[in-house]
């Protein structure tokens, strides 16, 4: 890969969040703690990979090395990958599924609501349509958050703690470097930390209806957006990728 | 779970259809998420504009046993059936 342009590594992030969330979402398939949950996990799971593939799609072109959106999502080394560590904690109970997933669409909710107005016309069309997506993934998840918090003695003490656990991890969706700077200076982007606020707010509605109180974000973990990933990304990587790896070029 | 989470019947208006029509059934514990789990149960592929949920331990119901004083003595007339009348296109659904 010769320099990645920014704009290609802001897609390229984007579109790894989703998969890779998508990935940890769809893992409930058939495993979810009600037939019903079991089906809105995997609608979720599949939007967002849908809004993946359009991303790759766009990267691989932006890239211009003649790659497919498959070679992107499925031939790439764990170090290459460059998603935040928050997309990639695992599903330890249904209150971390939940939690991790409020986090990242309230975030991406409003990075996509920025992104409508983008001066690059593709990332405003994707946005178009993640917008509604996202939509109902905000209001799926806070729902069902309000109702872990505001339940049982058990249901509040397991969304506390999936909240406490997982928390520190949504920092590193708002920080700048570089690419969000030179994306921000061409109006293609929002810089992530002008989201924090109106993230921040709409998180704090939902956790005080929830009765649950927030953990400091002062301590945050990062690495994810550089390729330095925890210990489960290799394990998500080994499932996901394990038809391309067995049958190369294997489609549908 | 299913002790918290009482059963809803589910209405859809399809698209291009004219009233809410049962579909079907599902469990949550409140109205706001049996209106969710309506939505990606039965409105995956584009079925449906609008959603009904309704408690289904509100629906009051007829017993099968008195069907037969309920419903047979329609079945000899056949003059309540308006067959024998034409009804103009402009007149649309009936």
């Amino acid at each position: 890969m010769g320099a990645a342009t920014p704009l290609y590594t802001f897609v390229l992030r984007l579109a790894d969040d989703h998969l890779i969330l998508g990935q940890r979402v769809s893992e409930l398939c058939g495993h979810a703690p009600m037939l019903e949950e079991d089906m809105a996990l995997p609608n979720i799971g599949l939007d967002l990979l849908g809004q993946a593939r359009a991303l790759y799609t766009y990267a691989a072109e932006l890239q211009g090395e003649g790659k497919s959106e498959d070679d992107l999502a499925f031939c790439r080394l764990e170090r290459d990958y460059v998603n935040a560590l928050l997309v990639e904690r695992p599903n330890l109970d249904f209150a971390h599924t939940i939690v991790r997933h409020l986090l990242h669409a309230l975030f991406v909710q409003q990075l996509w609501q920025a992104l409508q107005g983008s001066s690059d016309a593709t990332l405003a069309a994707v946005a178009g349509k993640a917008a509604k997506e996202t939509a109902y993934h905000v209001r799926h998840t806070s729902e069902w958050l309000i109702r872990l918090g505001d339940g049982t003695d058990e249901s509040h003490e397991r969304a506390q703690e999936a909240l406490d656990i997982l928390m520190p991890y949504a920092k590193e969706l708002f920080e700048d470097d570089a690419t969000t700077q030179a994306l921000a200076a061409q109006g293609v982007a929002p810089l992530p930390s002008s989201l924090y606020e109106a993230w921040s707010q709409r998180l704090d509605e939902i956790l005080s209806m929830a009765t649950l109180s927030r953990p400091d974000l002062t301590l945050g973990l990062s690495g994810g957006r550089q390729g330095r990933h925890t210990e489960e990304m290799g394990h998500v990587l080994a499932e996901l990728q394990f038809m391309q790896r067995a049958y190369p070029g294997l489609s549908w | 779970m299913t002790q918290h989470t009482p059963l809803w019947e589910v209405f859809i208006r399809p698209r291009n259809g004219l009233s809410h029509r049962h579909c079907g059934s599902v469990h949550a514990a409140d109205a706001s998420l049996a209106l969710q789990a309506a939505r990606d149960v039965y409105t995956r592929r584009g079925e449906g504009l609008s959603i009904w949920v309704i408690p289904s331990a509100q629906i009051v119901a007829s017993d099968p046993q008195d069907k037969d004083e309920l419903f047979a003595p329609a079945e000899d007339k056949v003059y309540r059936h308006p067959t024998f009348y034409e009804v103009p296109e402009e007149v649309g659904h009936m």
